[in-house]
């Protein structure tokens, strides 16, 4: 039993991480309609700036997760201005290419040897690891922080886009593009920040990634920014709560996953939940399928 | 229409002739031979592609997997059965195909079901699914390798082969986007509300160029693995599904001629750029190519050949208004 709840405290841990990540997907994709396949290696970057934060300038921690975030959210708005923008009004699948080229680009660049090196490096931990002993079940410090990050964004996202001002206008463009243009609100400014936004918390789940498994190397982004992305799908993409569900879920089959049948076939059981849910309720757990008109 | 034919036949058979007479004085050599029996592979895979995503609009992320369920197949039978004649490769490229048809029949059938962005990441979750299986598959079938990679597959696919199987492919599919199918395969992708209006079996198409396009994979895939002589599960990683959906999409969308000449520039410059490049810029090779997707994309969406044809592979003169 304690083994049960052990495994299901490390889900939680990585299905945090997925939530991140999965978020932004989710406004992305509930704004533009578009799979930003790009998104896992901004959550690669922000690993990085991170890593360079704590390892080469010594900052404490805070400060480091707050300069990921806005080196990625600078980094999200310009992919966006520069790759999407152009498309606004392409076929769906130009976009969709561009953005597995972005991927690619971002990938292949950050591997050379000027940028951030092809090679893994292990990730500093800002401070030391301690373990608390809650009866048999073991919960780190480190799994303390990566939680309690996750929720604290995930609550200022969610007063963010149901309270502010901003927020509003991004639901409104995410409900009708064209006729929020016609209330006056810039939808091209609305986009940048969405993109913003979302790049931010892939940011920051990048640092907490580095945190809790400690080894980051260029193409660490593919499988994470795939399996949000199966996150955002499976709680219905669009849906911010949908998001954080599918990647709870997500991370708990992942890592029970690994404990009680084989860690080499995580992924495929990760990759079956997700199908088994797209033929059965393709909308996602939360959404509502839609009636086609004609 | 006969003459078509006849002119697509010379022209096949004299750039034969023109190949074969270059290797025989020796000036593409077993390398270059290598280079251009992959290319052709590529052909036959990324036509497979361009058949469901280009003809029919079903936008598939699972084609490596395909490609690889082929590979494995061919491999398995020929190394088991120990068939070491060039000929008896067509045993495992009819083993090859017929599986590689089950298994798309099998998954297609529900996941057809998924439009656009939904159908791409259900397909990309199969892919996934089976790269792991093969990882994974030493444990039932020692002989297959798992993640070590499978080892001492004799090396049958030579130029001849390689060429007719891309002639016949080219011939099919030809003739099959111009058959009464092949018209409701692309009356699918137009709008498939409409083509359910008058009176098309969209699942049926659906089905129909999803399955004859993974058998392309398949076959390419047996070719393949009788090429190179070695399997490793992370040749069939999604991600090379990526790559012929660039060639497909870089060639043009419902062109054969376009995935034709994508698929021979693809290989030749992602090789040629390792010959011609120092050593010291060589990683920029997989920069740029990025780059210019994007590019491409921004600029010239429809991709290099749009929806134009080579005159001979058109199935029949255009009648001038």
């Amino acid at each position: 039993m304690s083994y049960f709840l052990q495994q299901v405290i490390n889900g939680l841990q990585l299905g945090s991480v997925y939530a991140l990540i999965a978020l932004g997907y989710t406004l992305v994709y509930g704004i533009i309609r578009l799979i930003n396949f790009a998104h896992g290696d901004v959550f690669m970057i922000g690993a990085y700036l991170g890593f360079y934060a704590v390892a080469r300038f010594a900052l404490p921690f805070p400060i480091a997760l707050i300069i990921a975030m806005l080196g990625c959210a600078m980094i999200g708005i310009i992919i966006e201005k520069l790759a999407y923008k152009p498309l606004r009004n392409a076929p769906r699948i130009a976009c969709l290419i561009t953005a597995l080229g972005v991927s690619l680009f971002l990938e292949n660049f950050c591997s050379l040897k000027f940028v951030f090196g092809p090679n893994y490096l292990a990730y500093p931990r800002p401070f030391a690891v301690t373990n608390y002993n809650i009866g048999n079940v073991v919960i780190s410090n480190i799994q303390i922080i990566v939680f309690v990050v996750a929720i604290v964004l995930m609550i200022l996202l969610n007063i963010f886009v149901t309270k502010t001002k901003t927020g509003m206008a991004m639901r409104a463009v995410a409900f009708d593009k064209n006729t929020a243009q016609l209330m006056g609100i810039d939808v091209n400014l609305i986009i940048s920040i969405t993109f913003g936004i979302g790049s931010a918390l892939a940011g920051a789940g990048g640092v907490l990634y580095g945190i809790a498994y400690p080894q980051i190397h260029p193409f660490m982004g593919i499988m994470p920014g795939l399996k949000a992305f199966v996150a955002a799908v499976l709680g219905g993409i669009g849906i911010i709560p949908g998001a954080m569900l599918g990647a709870g879920i997500m991370g708990m089959v992942e890592v029970l996953t690994s404990a009680y049948i084989s860690s080499t076939m995580r992924d495929a059981i990760a990759f079956l939940v997700l199908l088994i849910v797209l033929i059965i309720k393709p909308a996602g757990l939360l959404g509502k399928s839609s009636i086609e008109k004609v | 229409m006969k003459n078509r034919n006849l002119q697509t036949i010379i022209i096949a058979i004299l750039s034969y002739i023109i190949i074969q007479l270059l290797m025989l004085f020796g000036i593409i050599n077993p390398y270059l031979q290598q280079i251009i029996c992959y290319a052709g592979i590529m052909i036959i895979s990324a036509l497979g592609l361009n058949l469901i995503y280009g003809f029919t609009g079903q936008f598939s992320l699972g084609h490596a997997a395909f490609f690889g369920i082929g590979a494995y197949t061919s491999a398995f039978i020929i190394k088991l059965a120990n068939l070491n004649i060039t000929f008896y490769l067509i045993i495992g490229i009819i083993a090859a195909a017929l599986l590689t048809g089950v298994i798309a029949f099998i998954v297609g059938l529900p996941i057809l079901r998924l439009r656009s962005d939904y159908l791409g990441i259900a397909t990309l979750g199969f892919g996934i699914i089976i790269k792991v299986l093969f990882d994974n598959a030493d444990a039932v079938f020692p002989i297959m390798g798992g993640s070590r990679g499978m080892l001492g597959i004799p090396p049958l696919t030579n130029f001849i082969w390689v060429f007719l199987v891309v002639l016949i492919s080219v011939i099919v599919l030809r003739n099959l986007i111009n058959s009464a199918p092949g018209r409701a395969l692309i009356s699918v992708r137009e709008d498939e509300i409409a083509s359910e209006a008058v009176g098309i079996n969209t699942a049926k198409y659906k089905t129909l160029g999803f399955v004859i396009g993974s058998i392309y994979a398949g076959i390419a895939g047996a070719l393949y693995a009788h090429l190179y002589a070695f399997l490793h599960p992370d040749n069939f990683y999604f991600l090379k599904s990526i790559d012929v959906l660039l060639i497909v999409v870089l060639g043009g969308m419902a062109s054969i001629s376009g995935t034709i000449v994508a698929s021979v520039l693809w290989v030749f410059l992602l090789e040629g750029l390792r010959i011609v490049l120092p050593e010291a810029i060589l990683d920029w090779r997989l920069v740029i190519y990025p780059l210019l997707l994007i590019l491409i994309m921004i600029f010239r969406p429809e991709g290099i050949f749009g929806k134009r044809e080579f005159k001979f592979l058109k199935y029949r003169e255009q009648k001038q208004k």
